[in-house]
């Protein structure tokens, strides 16, 4: 990357946060509180209501944690979708690269990651949860998420110019994505073997289970535990790896037309 | 490409989809595919454009409104993409279709300064350098710390252009940046446009304004209708936009109505008699005023206003000491007046110029119809003669 790509990269994202939380009270601190008080509310109807994930240690932070994720891939998707059209102006005024603007939004959601993974770090201090040697592979599933987010928020992005309808099908979607990956409940809850295989083949679903086994226990039920030995554990990578690829060639064969489809 | 060549224009051109209503929904999509219809027209912008543009050349890009002047501006710039032929360019290239470009009213001055700043290639800390310097040519020392939604549209603008004339590039591509601002930022763009010429830089310049090209440019193009008309020397060029304009005013002029009925009739004769609003340079206008016999009329004046209303010269009985007693007179003049449209203003009066009986603010209009062979600027051609001692 050029220097003054560097320059403009980090000036998108500068303004990128200064501007959502314009004119709140609270400011920054809504980048914390709002999955602190999703976390609260579904804990309180899950856990002590339904009582579900008993006989999952520490259940809570497990809980944290798979929502944590979730809100990244869901906020870097909704923004994703919406990047390029939200800044035609420069696009139909100015040369940059148009992928920039999309990689912009998705670092802000990134350092938006960073300071939610500070708070569930607190969690796991004040939940006196044990250090995990497993810990530092935390990286892989959180990098299999962001490259998902990444190439679906280019493809989305792109479709997004042509059909305005593409925001609301992607809010429908991740909706029904919010109950079919296990977050609220705890995967061993469903006991149907094609069932929990068809979820884990979701890669949020897959990355959320590895991400849980490496930081909070290895009581978690992960891909390679659903499928087994089979070569089928690699299919969520696959469709990572796809939508990405398809994401970024789809982006780059319209991002020629989007100054005048805008 | 030979080293000279800043920016080469091979056979462009560019189509553009234009939908019929808003099709940028799925469902319009899925019932146009079922019911085989296109759900766009195409629209043929720019049609086989070529041209080249030389380093250190102030280029002019003129046409009339629509003639897809500023699709090639974007076109050059790499906003859009071509639909035929290429553009290559030699250079780092800085386009300025719009002052202030990713400006965001939530944003203090400080902090849309570096945005800006970044959007046109600048790093940080090169911005930090050049900081106190935009902020003092731009006399907004207080507001900085503002936000921009608290800024008048002149300090926008004037904090947008301090930030654009730092910009170190080879080629400019400007499109009427002029046409904002007041008198006194016109004039200091014309200055750092006057400064870019003197350092050799390669120019682009769009613009419907003939005084600035002419001023500057040392080519230009001519654009009607997607298709390059004429090209090569600036005084040429201008000529041919001059000439088409005054085409596309000869067919409007049937359908606006002249001028507002009074008791005053004006009408407008040549030497001949005939009524006519075509002149060339030099002939003798006549310009009749009569009104009814029953209005006691004692002086008159007339007046010749440019189409922008400037006053080219005027004149009355009062002053060249007539005494009017019938109802019908004349004045002729001698057009020694440069090319373009003209009207008519003229009055009838009593005894003192303040007792007005009729007035026509906007009476007939006429053409001088060539450029007179006096070349120069200006509402008249004098006849003129360099002398050396």
């Amino acid at each position: 990357m050029t220097k003054q790509n560097r320059a403009l990269l980090s000036e998108l994202v500068r303004t990128d946060f200064k501007l959502r939380y314009q004119g709140s009270a609270l400011g920054y601190a809504w980048s914390l509180l709002s999955p602190l008080l999703m976390f609260a509310i579904l804990y309180v109807v899950f856990v002590k209501f339904l009582r579900l994930g008993n006989g999952v240690p520490h259940y809570p932070i497990y809980l944290l944690l798979g929502i944590v994720i979730w809100n990244f891939f869901l906020e870097m998707t909704m923004q994703g979708t919406t990047a390029i059209v939200g800044r035609g102006d420069l696009i139909r005024k100015i040369r940059i690269p148009r992928w920039m603007i999309v990689f912009s939004t998705s670092l802000s959601a990134l350092i938006n990651l960073g300071l939610n993974l500070v708070v569930v770090a607190a969690f796991m201090i004040f939940n006196k949860v044990g250090f995990l040697d497993t810990l530092p592979l935390l990286i892989f599933p959180l990098f299999e998420v962001y490259v998902l987010a990444l190439g679906m928020s280019l493809l989305l992005s792109a479709l997004f110019v042509k059909y305005r309808d593409v925001s609301y099908i992607w809010q429908i979607i991740l909706q029904a994505g919010f109950y079919i990956t296990p977050i609220i409940y705890p995967l061993s809850l469903i006991t149907n073997v094609t069932l929990q295989k068809l979820i884990m083949i979701n890669p949020v679903a897959q990355a959320i289970q590895d991400a849980r086994y490496a930081a909070i226990t290895h009581a978690t039920t992960t891909g390679s535990n659903v499928f087994g030995g089979g070569y089928y554990k690699y299919t969520p990578f696959l469709i990572v790896t796809a939508a990405f690829f398809g994401g970024l060639m789809y982006f780059k064969s319209q991002s020629k037309y989007f100054a005048e489809n805008i | 490409m030979s080293d000279d060549i800043a920016i080469k224009i091979e056979g462009i051109s560019k189509t553009f989809k234009l939908p019929h209503e808003k099709a940028g929904s799925i469902k319009n999509t899925l019932i146009g595919f079922a019911r085989r219809k296109r759900g766009y027209e195409l629209q043929e912008v720019l049609k086989d454009v070529t041209f080249d543009i030389k380093k250190g050349e102030f280029f002019g890009i003129v046409g009339r409104n629509g003639s897809g002047k500023s699709t090639l501006l974007k076109l050059i710039s790499g906003i859009y993409t071509p639909s035929n032929g290429s553009i290559t360019v030699n250079g780092k290239l800085t386009p300025f279709i719009e002052l202030g470009v990713g400006f965001n009213h939530e944003l203090t001055g400080r902090e849309n300064v570096y945005l800006n700043g970044a959007l046109l290639g600048f790093s940080r800390s090169e911005m930090e350098l050049l900081y106190d310097d935009i902020v003092a040519f731009a006399e907004l020392e207080r507001f900085m710390d503002q936000k921009l939604k608290n800024y008048s549209s002149g300090m926008q603008v004037r904090l947008a252009f301090s930030i654009a004339i730092r910009v170190k590039t080879d080629i400019l591509i400007l499109d009427e940046v002029l046409a904002v601002g007041d008198e006194s930022f016109q004039r200091k763009c014309l200055d750092v446009f006057e400064e870019y010429k003197r350092n050799k830089k390669t120019i682009v310049l769009v613009t419907h304004d003939m005084a600035t090209v002419r001023r500057f440019c040392t080519k230009a193009v001519l654009i009607h209708d997607g298709k390059l008309i004429s090209e090569g020397k600036t005084e040429e060029v201008t000529e041919g936009y001059t000439k088409l304009n005054q085409e596309s005013i000869d067919n409007q002029v049937p359908q606006i109505q002249d001028h507002e009925p009074s008791d005053l009739v004006i009408a407008l004769k040549n030497t001949e008699n005939k009524n006519t609003k075509r002149f060339e340079y030099g002939e003798d206008l006549r310009v009749e005023l009569s009104w009814p016999k029953t209005k006691k009329v004692n002086a008159a004046g007339v007046t010749i206003n440019t189409s922008m209303g400037e006053c080219a010269y005027a004149t009355n009985t009062f002053i060249d000491k007539q005494n009017v007693t019938t109802n019908k007179i004349i004045c002729s003049f001698k057009l020694n007046l440069g090319a373009g449209k003209y009207y008519i203003m003229a009055g009838t009066f009593l005894d003192r110029p303040e007792s007005q009986v009729d007035f026509v603010t906007h009476g007939p209009s006429f053409f001088i119809n060539q450029e007179s062979r006096i070349k120069g600027e200006g509402i008249t051609r004098l006849d003129h003669e360099w002398r050396q001692s």
